[in-house]
Parts: C-alpha cells; structure tokens; sequence
C-alpha cells in the first residue's frame, strides 16, 4: 500500500498546531495510562463505580443473549431426553433401590448429629440466602477471572458476599452496581480461600493459579502429604465463606503444595446463590 | 470483463460526523464483546477491540486521530477486567509505536501489517499478563495460545474493517 502523504501539513497554521496537538494528546495517553494504574494499583475498588455503571448496561444484553443460548441448548436436551427417557428411568430406579439402604443410615446419622449437638449446646448460624441469579458473563479476554451476576444493589447483593453454585463454591462478590454485580471466581490468581480437608480436618489455603485449576496450600509448616482424590471444603475461618462449602479435589499427589481442580465450573446454564456473609462483616473503623 | 459497480452508485455518502464516528463505534462494539454469555475458567479469546483498534490504523490511517487509542481503552478496562489504565496505557504505546514503524516504513503489504499488528497485540497481551496477573501465576501456556488465537484473528479484524470502511464512503 502507498504511504499516505497526509503528513505535509501545508502553511495554514491552524493545521499544523492541530497535527502537534493530536500527537502531544496522544502522548499525554501514555502518562495518564501509567497514572491511572498507579491508582488503581494502590487502590483497586477506586474505579468500581466506572466499572459497574459498564456492567449496568452490559449485564442486561448479557442476560438476554444467556437466555437465548440456554434456549438452543435445550433442544437438543430435550430430543435426547424423549428418546433416552424409559432407559434413564430405569438406572434411576435401580440407583434408587441401591441407595436406600445408604439414605437410612444417613438418615440414623443426622438424628444422631442433630441429637449430639443439642446435648452439647452448639448453636449454628443459619446461612441467609440473599438471592440467586445467574452468572452471565465473564473476562474472558483478561487473566483476572471475575464473573458478572444478574442482580445487584437493588436485589440486596453487597460486597464480600459468599456465591455458591450447585456443585460448589463459586466465588465472592467484589463490586455492586444497581443491576449487575462482580463475582471474584475461585480460580482467580488473587483469590485465597480458607479450606480443610474432608477426611481428617487438616486446615489449608485454596488459592486460584490463573489457569483454571487451584493450589491447595497446607499451613501447617510440617510435611503434610496430599493424596490424590483429597476433598476440601471451606472451613469458615475468616468468616465469609459458611463452612461446608464443595471447593476442590486434589488432582496429584504432593507435599506441602498440590494441584486441585475445582468442583463448580460455572457456566450460565447454572444458577448461582449470593449469600450473605456466614459472619457479619465489622463496620470499617472511620465509617 | 465487466468492472464491479457499487450497488448504489449515486447514493449520498455518509455526513461527515457520522463516518467519523463509525471507526469508533466499532471498535468499542468490538471491545464489549466480553458480553457474550460465556464463562471462561480460563483466557483465551483474542481482545477484539484491540485487533479492531490495528486493523483501523493500519488499514485505514486517518480514520481514528492519533490520540484515540487513550479514550477507547479507557472503555476496553471498562469492560475487560484488567485493572483500568492497562489498556490506556498499552493501546497509546502501540499507536506511538506504529507510527515510529509506519515513518521507516511507509510502503506497506498486508503481510506487513499482519506482522505489525502481531507483534503489537502479542505485546499487549504480554504487558496485560504482567500488570495484572501476579509473577508467580503459571499462565505462561494459556498467554502463548491466546497469543496465537489473536495472532490468527487479525485478518478477520482486518476483513471487518475494509468493509466497514468501504460502506463508509471515499470521502470520509
């Protein structure tokens, strides 16, 4: 392609401080650039207020797109349900039949639980759900791992909520804005969840890596060893996660630092639960 | 052999305010294309608003003014998680850099712009991987397939592009 001789600026004067301005703006770009991540380096819920006033509008068109996908996803879904709907009856039955025996000990074992607990006086906080919705789009351009939710201020949704979905730990709220809110996934590279293991109790740390799967950190400083197939649930240390919670299964074995794969990957066929913090959150001192 | 005709040939081209804003109004179209309802557990696709954001300056040269890459990344941090200022700062470096290119180089073929706009989009990718992602995150392999996927997505940025510009008119 020919160069494009639009450079000469001529004799008008006007022209040339014109083309000097475009280049000093251009320019300036770069400092305010550079400033506007010191900022928000030093303080990333400074620009939350731009950032969901976008997700306002966004959110809603997100919304509708979901719905129309979910509507084509479910054709298919339902023609293979027509046709596989008497041989999936039949395993479901027989499911049914083999875990009878397994429900009534479960059930022998809650009484047992619920009998326990109240001869030794134990109080449990009940978890509130504030509302659920459903995580409709995601950064899935960037390396941060947020999500954004179909519900926001107006629903009661606030910053540092627990979300759940069906098979585990979502993620937490980190921005609201009147419709829409920022959910922070766990496989977030910035996000840390306190955890234990399901077998014997030993507390760890799940912390996203950025690639979809977690690191399951023990605290201990002494050399604990993961086997491969260890369950960790949230252990409700800090207090904003209720304790329970589905987080990930470790995927090798290891010592001291292992991967694990999380056990919700969220999609937006799913719904998702914004619970409120499993303890209140202390009002800031200055506030 | 019959030369192609436009379909409107005495049609009234774009006024001129409109013409101008259509570069705009793609590639901030093109940057909000996170809206689509997927969630990804992990990042590949390509940033649309940046190819879009290349193909513009190098296709079509006076069609975004030379300070433009600031306003529109504001609007790209907006929309795209990384922490505002990256895309500010990272799209204005690659304007200033492909005009450093474009004055050594002023006679270019598509091939040329491919290779500019590659080299400038791995860039931005790379800058975004560093300033928002922590040192320790081992995202190395999934940054060298989204590199890839948004080295690949270039020519159909730029197909986007020179039809638009083509609606657009001769004298926009």
């Amino acid at each position: 392609m020919a160069p494009v001789r639009d450079r000469r600026t001529g004799f008008s004067r006007r022209r040339q401080y014109g083309v000097f301005l475009g280049y000093v703006l251009a320019v300036a770009g770069v400092v305010v650039g550079a400033a506007l991540l010191v900022l928000s380096a030093f303080d990333p819920p400074l620009f939350a207020g731009f950032r969901m006033a976008a997700a306002t509008v966004t959110t809603p068109v997100s919304s509708v797109l979901a719905t129309g996908g979910r509507v084509i996803a479910s054709i298919p879904e339902a023609i293979s349900d027509h046709f596989a709907v008497r041989a999936r009856n039949g395993a479901m039955a027989e499911q049914l039949k083999a875990q009878a025996a397994v429900l009534t000990r479960a059930r022998v074992i809650a009484y047992d639980n619920r009998r326990l607990r109240a001869l030794l006086g134990l109080r449990d906080r009940a978890r509130t759900p504030v509302v659920t919705a459903r995580l409709v789009s995601s950064t899935a351009t960037s390396g941060r791992r947020f999500a954004l939710i179909n519900a926001g201020r107006f629903e009661g949704v606030r910053p540092g909520m627990p979300v759940l979905g069906p098979a585990g730990l979502v993620g937490r709220i980190v921005e609201t804005g009147p419709n829409a809110a920022r959910v922070l996934l766990v496989v977030d590279p910035e996000s840390i969840v306190p955890v234990r293991r399901t077998r014997d109790g030993a507390p760890a740390i799940a912390a996203g890596r950025g690639d979809g799967s977690l690191d399951i950190r023990s605290v201990y400083t002494t050399n604990v060893r993961f086997r491969t197939g260890d369950l960790f649930v949230t252990s409700g240390t800090g207090g904003l996660y209720p304790p329970g919670i589905p987080v990930a299964r470790v995927t090798r074995p290891g010592a001291d630092t292992v991967e694990a794969r999380p056990f919700s990957t969220p999609d937006t066929l799913d719904f998702a639960t914004v619970e409120a913090p499993f303890m209140p959150i202390p009002a800031e001192p200055g506030r | 052999m019959i030369p192609p005709v436009a379909a409107k040939p005495f049609a009234e081209p774009l006024p001129p305010g409109r013409a101008r804003a259509i570069p705009w109004a793609s590639v901030v179209a093109a940057s909000a294309i996170t809206a689509v309802p997927v969630i990804a557990t992990v990042p590949l696709m390509p940033p649309a608003g940046l190819l879009m954001l290349l193909a513009w300056r190098l296709l079509a040269r006076f069609s975004l003014r030379p300070w433009a890459a600031a306003p529109l990344g504001f609007w790209d941090d907006l929309v795209s998680g990384q922490p505002l200022g990256s895309a500010v700062l990272l799209w204005s470096l690659c304007f200033l850099a492909i005009e450093a290119v474009e004055a050594r180089m002023p006679f270019r073929t598509f091939w040329h712009d491919w290779l500019i706009a590659g080299a400038a989009s791995a860039l931005c990718l790379i800058g975004g991987r560093l300033i928002a992602v922590p040192w320790a995150a081992p995202v190395g392999p999934l940054l060298a397939a989204q590199v890839v996927a948004t080295v690949l997505c270039f020519p159909l940025a730029a197909r986007a592009v020179a039809w638009i510009d083509r609606r657009r008119g001769p004298h926009a």
